[in-house]
């Protein structure tokens, strides 16, 4: 192999006095550098009756901070030809780098002041709260988009990951100035901060620059325990028609495991089984290839700090949603029912691992990976590990975890798509 | 220019291999792209090149249904297909020592694809699938009816999924048939970016290509879309609320002297997106249109569009407007810098911002033999290598005034496209 896995030996991980953390793996194939990063504050902060908070403040911190107001921020990194984006997710805010690595230290300087020092000007507030209204809009037109966000609101109840990240029209509609700056004065902070890099730089350089922009930054300790979400004890139904659409959307989802559980590895598999291998595993196998229903079926696994989903979803004609879910729910009953066969959990352990090489090989992937092994606390012997722990699931895990989880008593089902005949 | 770790041929059979080694990672891209795509459909066979696509993965007598996608995938392999107007393509990504399983699929799918009559229907309805959930989307309908309006007598006319008549009453001897005229040696491009010996790959896929027979000529496509002496326009309306504008003009092929300067037009109205075809860059907010148009609170979003095809096909605006906009502010603002450039030009700063952006976007690509390889094909589809190989010079050879003359000569009234999506419920703001 021309270039190992990221691991103790060649990745440099440092602590700022201020509690941020920074992974440096050092690529010099090409001129590039990638910086990754977690804020940790995320949509679970924001107050039930503001929700898209973190989301909007993510929004307003590249439209003007102490040293680049709106223009200059847009000129400077546009006129390098780099990327400099924020984001808010359900535990965390995310930013992202990509430049030219000569253009690096321009554009820590930029990040510094944008994370820091964001000024919140008040006609960009009400351009971005127009912008995100109409995608909400947008969304709430989607059949796919309803599908999910329904789904996730009936599976979580009142608990914060049920909510949207970017927020409801008048949740947003009822964010004022004043909750930007508080929500960024509470919880933009360096304790509990991650940055990973990856490209052509120096780890010595990289520290240094960190630390001259980001060293003397303090901020408040992170409050990210979120409860566990209360268990459902019953199945749940939810049809929304929305006229003038011509498929219908199809989630079918229970509560699963977070990312700390011991059985996350056993459910990881097990959904590749189901829903991902191939052409997007047996549920691919059954309902696009043997029984032509959907142009796409698949499953996925969302696995959060305090909880997860695993959920099943197509996109179908009217006339099959019936057939399609009971395709789905039949899925379900075969993994809880029957043992997986040796070979083909074989070639999912395959897949999983045989992959590894593929998400590595770009500065992105390699700083996405590293930013999320810290951020789980999974050590950065994590990847030297990851082929035994996913090998080590056997038949009885998958058939175990399947027969826990994937249970249609206490499934959500959600349909969005055109109105029926009644 | 050309990397000295590239090479180009022909086999035999007409075969022509693209191969460039990348040793950053131990992983190689396998990408085989065919000449063939909706422009080689006539009326009653739309959608027939991407159905075509769909059935060679439904199994050859080596690789029954399901079989490939888990050999693949099986070996850490990540793979997918794609039907574009001009080219069909089909790739695989795996690590460096499985990539010989992409030559063996692929030489067994262009040769023995078995087109089973039941997998046939049984796809035929997953196309309808895939066609309804585009359906959708009214941004999607309406930029089928803006194309269909724009193209009267050329192919690029109609979608690339087709119509949903063409759909439902296509054979699978039509099928067969297409696959048997398109998919041949010497209607293909093969190629490989990756940790390997050129010439040891070379060998191998002359191993594996080389006894498939040389097939047919290529039937002719002489389709010329007509010049457009009036202006055109289509209104939808519908049940979703959000408004969206487009403004299509005719624009030239990759190969003509005006892409370039068309190219850099793109990147001073709408930002530059590298090659045109994938990502571009996230920040994109100092070019011309989103100062004007969002900046001004007239739109949420908006872009310009132009990419390279074999034939001429459209310069596009797009927008979605913001609430309580009416359709003719935006038509009139997007026409106001339109304007402005035919009687102004461009400024230098602008020319360079292109330039650097472009650069840029060529290094960061540089890091996935996927997109490379990706590039490289398509580029041989639309052009040549040697094309994709001078960008950059041919981007920065455009002048001022180069700029201002196409915008003068390609963006006229009578030349126009315009499609407008109103909703129902009277919220533009009439």
């Amino acid at each position: 192999m021309s270039q190992s896995i990221p691991n103790p030996e060649n990745v440099a991980r440092f602590v700022l006095d201020n509690g941020l953390v920074v992974l440096v793996r050092e690529n010099p194939s090409a001129p590039v550098a990638v910086l990754e990063g977690y804020l940790p504050a995320g949509a679970i902060h924001d107050p039930a009756d503001k929700v898209g908070l973190c989301s909007f403040v993510a929004a307003m911190v590249t439209r003007g901070s102490a040293h680049y107001d709106y223009a200059t921020f847009n000129e400077t990194i546009e006129a390098i030809g780099a990327n400099l984006t924020v984001a808010a997710d359900t535990h965390v805010t995310s930013f992202n780098i990509t430049s030219l690595s000569e253009d690096f230290p321009t554009m820590v300087q930029v990040l510094a002041d944008v994370l820091r020092r964001p000024t919140f000007p008040q006609e960009h507030v009400e351009r971005v709260r127009r912008q995100k209204l109409v995608r909400i809009q947008e969304r709430d037109q989607d059949t796919q988009s309803v599908a999910i966000l329904r789904f996730y609101e009936a599976i979580y109840g009142d608990h914060p990951y049920g909510r949207s990240v970017s927020g409801y029209t008048e949740t947003v509609s009822a964010i004022r100035r004043e909750d930007l700056e508080a929500f960024h004065q509470a919880r933009y902070t360096p304790q509990g901060a991650i940055l990973a890099v990856s490209g052509h730089v120096q780890a010595g350089a990289v520290l240094d620059l960190l630390a001259q922009h980001l060293g003397d930054w303090q901020g408040p300790a992170p409050a990210q325990d979120v409860p566990p979400p209360p268990p459902r004890e019953s199945a749940q139904r939810l049809d929304y028609p929305m006229p003038g659409k011509y498929q219908a959307d199809i989630i079918v989802g229970c509560q699963a495991v977070s990312r700390q559980h011991p059985d996350y590895y056993a459910v990881r598999v097990a959904n590749t089984v189901l829903g991902q291998f191939g052409m997007m595993g047996r549920l691919g196998e059954e309902i696009r290839e043997e029984q032509g229903l959907a142009y796409y079926a698949y499953s996925t696994l969302d696995a959060e700090r305090a909880g997860g989903v695993w959920l099943a979803s197509a996109g179908v004609n009217p006339a099959n949603v019936e057939r399609a879910v009971a395709a789905i729910e039949e899925q379900f009953r075969r993994l809880a029912e029957e043992p997986v066969g040796e070979d083909e959990l074989a070639d999912s352990q395959a897949y999983m691992t045989g992959v590894l090489p593929l998400t590595l090989e770009t500065n992105e992937g390699v700083a996405s990976t590293l930013l999320n092994m810290e951020w789980y606390g999974l050590g950065l012997d994590y990847l030297l590990r990851y082929n035994d722990l996913i090998y080590g699931v056997t038949p009885e895990d998958v058939q175990r975890v399947a027969r826990l989880y994937l249970r249609p008593d206490r499934a959500v089902t959600v349909v969005a798509g055109p109105p029926g005949d009644g | 220019m050309a990397p000295e770790t590239r090479l180009k041929t022909t086999l035999d059979n007409g075969l022509q291999v693209i191969l460039q080694e990348s040793h950053v990672a131990p992983v190689a891209s396998f990408w085989i792209y065919y000449r063939v795509g909706s422009r080689n459909e006539l009326p009653g066979t739309t959608g027939i090149s991407h159905w075509v696509e769909h059935m060679l993965f439904k199994g050859t007598e080596q690789f029954p249904r399901g079989e490939f996608d888990r050999a693949v995938a099986r070996a850490g392999g990540l793979f997918n297909g794609m039907t574009t107007q001009d080219w069909t393509t089909y790739f695989e990504t795996f690590p460096a020592d499985r990539i010989e399983l992409a030559l063996q699929v692929e030489s067994d799918r262009m040769a023995n694809a078995v087109f089973e009559p039941g997998e046939v229907e049984s796809e035929r309805t997953v196309i309808l699938s895939e066609r309804e959930g585009s359906e959708n989307s009214y941004f999607y309908l309406l930029s089928e009816e803006v194309q269909a309006a724009a193209f009267q007598v050329h192919s690029y006319h109609h979608p690339i999924i087709g119509w949903k008549s063409d759909l439902q009453s296509l054979t699978r001897e039509d099928l067969y048939r297409h696959y048997r005229t398109y998919y041949t040696p010497n209607n293909a491009v093969a190629v490989a970016v990756g940790d390997f010996d050129r010439e040891q790959m070379l060998a191998r896929i002359a191993d594996f290509f080389g006894a498939i027979p040389r097939g047919p000529a290529v039937p002719p496509m002489r389709l010329v879309e007509p010049e457009q002496r009036a202006e055109r326009r289509v209104v939808l309306r519908g049940r979703d609320r959000t408004g969206y504008l487009l403004l299509c003009f005719h624009a030239p092929a990759a190969t003509h002297p005006d892409f370039f300067p068309l190219m850099v037009m793109d990147a001073v109205l709408g930002g530059a997106k590298g090659m045109g075809m994938l990502g571009g860059n996230a920040n994109n907010r100092s070019n011309r249109l989103y100062q004007a148009l969002v900046d001004r609170d007239l739109a949420v979003a908006v872009g310009s569009s132009y990419r390279p095809t074999v034939d001429p096909n459209l310069f596009s605006f797009y927008a979605t407007l913001a609430p309580g906009v009416h359709h003719q502010q935006v038509e009139d603002a997007l026409w106001a810098e339109i304007v402005r450039i035919q009687e102004q030009g461009v400024e230098a700063p602008e020319l360079e911002k292109a330039i650097k952006q472009t650069r840029a976007q060529f290094v960061y690509s540089s890091e996935s033999v996927t997109y490379q390889a990706y590039w490289l094909g398509f580029s041989e589809m639309v052009a040549s290598i040697d094309w994709l190989d001078g960008w950059l010079d041919q981007l920065s050879a455009v002048t001022a005034a180069d700029v201002q003359r196409v915008a003068r000569q390609y963006f006229a009234p009578h030349r126009q496209t315009v499609g407008w999506y109103v909703p129902d419920d009277g919220s533009d703001a009439s």
